[in-house]
């Protein structure tokens, strides 16, 4: 059973008179517990596809499943929930709150979308501040951390909840090439300890280089879907 | 809910100096409005006190239409003794009544044998006329607080004017209902320095003589004044004492007698009026400051957290909880605000009162204004105060919910 089912989704943008075809017609399947990329030029609708994917905006047409539910017929209150049940996001800007801690920023996802009792969510974030390294940090406010510990207190907010599926826009961009390479790889041990889905858009081949599967995208159509190094059985 | 005030108080520390600004915005706000209900209300209380203590009681009755040609202080419109007591016996059935006085009232002439004026005589027994007004031996500014027989107490007005003086021979005359004239000589025993409002003719005589200057064979009384134990029930007696007299008509099946409140028979009223409608305004433009400062820094508030918004909304906040975010950070400013403000209004009134403000009132000199803060005003200003800064960070709070998560990332 596929984790996510992807059948002719297209969407597309009216901006006045003009409509943008960001994504064109586009089918595939992602299983459970892989780790994969959309790749493309700017523009190519990457981001787009992932907004789809993380229920944040509705297909123009075609149909989409996530974890077997059928995104586009959620409500606004229905896609939160289901979002704050299933996803986590890692943002390019890393997104973190700035009144809150590391710890708290870690936290957040626990108290507030999931209510857990204190003692649950230290037991959850202690041990995932350890494996992401910021454990150190773990009462510094954002402003006061690297952009590679952001990044990882980030990975840390999307892993709390135990989500299936963690979606990371272009996560590397806005960090130094060797910085990205700790932070895919810390997300690449997550997954495979945790079975955790991750699926990237990126332009960065460090990515591209880590992947299991890549798929290409050319002015929203999808162009070809190749296996990357990361494959287990390449 | 503690968790969304530790978020909200977080945010309202990142912008200290907005929050700063806004709140002492709001405090000052608050403050002016407490002390000015503070002094408003001192002034008002006190004047009151002054007109009804020394020279009006809380109540008066008197036969229906006097009161309309009050002025000319009419001998037709006395109430009859026979009224006057069934008027007392329905004034003893109401235990609020601390003490009442019966005026016989008439306008005549006043001399010194060499000038002559006119002047307003009110026939009374001292000791009534006393416990009624507390304050009227303190109007006393010469000779005695007692109205003896064959003694005239006089305004202070007709005093200087006539140059007359404890002691003087004086004559008055008036006409009675018949159209005699008559006369009688009396010895000033007092004078009385008068209070604003009618009045500043007003002489005391004992309502014997007045009686004998009328040639009433029978006691006749033009009104009478009550005092209450406590001002507070003045709208309940004034009910019950209405409704105690309401049996008795005249024969045109009308009431006989009429009551009214202190309200209905000084122009300080009107004064008083004004000073609650004043308070009533600068609350309303305390409520419009409150309304536009909290509206315009949550609007700011959201407008800088869009893209903050749109990463909540992703991880799963839901719009409910956004919303609330926000209500929560217009109501934490609101309570700041409120709070400072309660404080510093305070601290204003407790300055005014050790510094013994004085003024003066009408011919009252030396008042001293002692103002208070009434904890039901400073609990209405803050409620108040509170609810419209929620209502002002609604529209804002709306707006960061409905976003769409996807806009909002987008934002830079
Ligand atoms: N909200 C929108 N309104 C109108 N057009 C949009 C909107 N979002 C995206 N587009 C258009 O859709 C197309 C795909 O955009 P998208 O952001 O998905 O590309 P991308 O592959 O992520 O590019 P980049 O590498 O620059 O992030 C672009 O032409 C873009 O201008
Ligand atoms: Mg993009």
């Amino acid at each position: 059973m596929s984790l996510i089912v992807a059948k002719d989704l297209s969407k597309t943008y009216s901006v006045g008179e003009i409509e943008v075809e960001a994504v064109k017609s586009v089918s595939f399947a992602i299983e459970p517990a892989s780790f994969v990329s959309f790749i493309g030029p700017s523009g190519s609708g990457k981001s787009t596809l992932l907004n789809l994917i993380g229920c944040l905006d509705k297909p123009t047409s075609g149909t989409l499943t996530v974890a077997d539910v059928v995104t586009a017929g959620l409500t606004r209150k229905e896609a939160a929930i289901f979002r704050g049940d299933n996803l986590g996001f890692i943002f390019q800007d890393f997104n973190l709150i700035p009144v809150l801690t590391v710890y708290e920023n870690v936290e957040y996802p626990l108290l507030m979308v999931k209510n857990a009792p204190a003692e649950e969510r230290k037991k959850r974030i202690i041990p995932l501040l350890e494996t992401v390294g910021v454990i150190d940090q773990k009462d510094k406010y954002p402003s006061q951390i690297s952009g590679g510990h952001k990044q990882r207190v980030a990975i840390a907010r999307a892993l709390v909840t135990n989500p299936r599926l963690v979606l990371a826009d272009e996560p590397t961009a806005n960090l130094d090439s060797k910085t990205a390479f700790k932070v895919i790889d810390i997300m690449r041990k997550m997954k495979d300890e945790l079975g955790i889905t991750f699926i990237f858009s990126t332009h960065d081949q460090a990515i591209v280089g880590e992947v299991e599967t890549i798929f290409s995208l050319h002015d929203g159509v999808l162009v070809g879907i190749t296996s990357g190094k990361g494959r287990d059985d390449v | 809910m503690s968790k969304l005030i530790k978020i909200a108080v977080r945010n309202l520390f990142r912008y200290k100096r907005r929050t700063l600004l806004t709140s002492s915005l709001i405090a000052i706000g608050v403050m002016f409005v407490l002390v000015f209900v503070a002094v408003a209300g001192s002034f008002k209380y006190m004047m009151v006190g002054q007109i009804t203590d020394s020279m009006l009681g809380h109540l008066q009755v008197h036969k229906r239409g006097y009161v309309a040609s009050i002025d000319s202080l009419p001998l037709t419109l006395n109430l009859t003794a026979d009224e006057a007591a069934t008027l007392e016996s329905a004034l003893g059935q109401i235990p609020e009544i601390e003490a009442f006085s019966s005026r016989l009232k008439f306008g005549g002439m006043f001399s010194n044998f060499i000038e002559t004026t006119n002047i307003r005589i009110n026939g009374v027994y001292g000791e009534e006329e006393i416990a009624t007004l507390p304050l009227f031996p303190s109007r006393v500014v010469e000779g005695e607080a007692t109205i003896r027989k064959g003694e005239i107490l006089i305004p202070e007005l007709l005093a200087n004017g006539l140059k007359v003086t404890v002691g003087s021979n004086v004559v008055v005359i008036a006409t009675n209902r018949d159209g005699s004239v008559n006369g009688r000589q009396f010895v000033v025993g007092g004078i009385l320095a008068s209070v604003t409002g009618p009045g500043g003719r007003d002489g005391y005589l004992h309502i014997e003589d007045a009686m004998e200057i009328l040639r009433l064979d029978e006691m006749e009384i033009s009104e009478v004044a009550i005092r209450l134990s406590d001002f507070g029930r003045l709208h309940d007696v004034n009910a019950r004492l209405k409704q105690l007299l309401s049996p008795e008509l005249d024969m045109q099946g009308k009431p006989v007698f009429d009551v009214r409140t202190w309200e209905g028979l000084s122009p300080f009223y009107n004064i008083a009026r004004m000073i609650d409608m004043m308070t009533f305004f600068i609350r309303l433009m305390l409520i419009a400051i409150v309304l536009v400062s909290i509206m315009n820094v949550m609007i700011m508030a959201v407008f800088e957290r869009i893209r903050e918004i749109g990463t909540i909304a992703a991880i799963g906040t839901l719009p409910g909880t956004i919303r609330s975010l926000f209500l929560i950070e217009g109501f934490a400013l609101g309570v700041l605000g409120a709070v400072v403000g309660n404080v510093l209004a305070w601290v204003v009134v407790a300055i005014l009162s050790i510094s013994n403000v004085s003024f003066n009132f009408g011919r009252e000199t030396g008042l001293v204004l002692a103002p208070r803060l009434q904890v039901e005003d400073m609990l209405l200003i803050s409620v108040i105060v509170i609810i419209v800064s929620v209502v002002a960070a609604l529209q804002p709070a709306i707006k960061a919910s409905r976003m769409e998560p996807v806009e909002a990332l987008r934002h830079v």
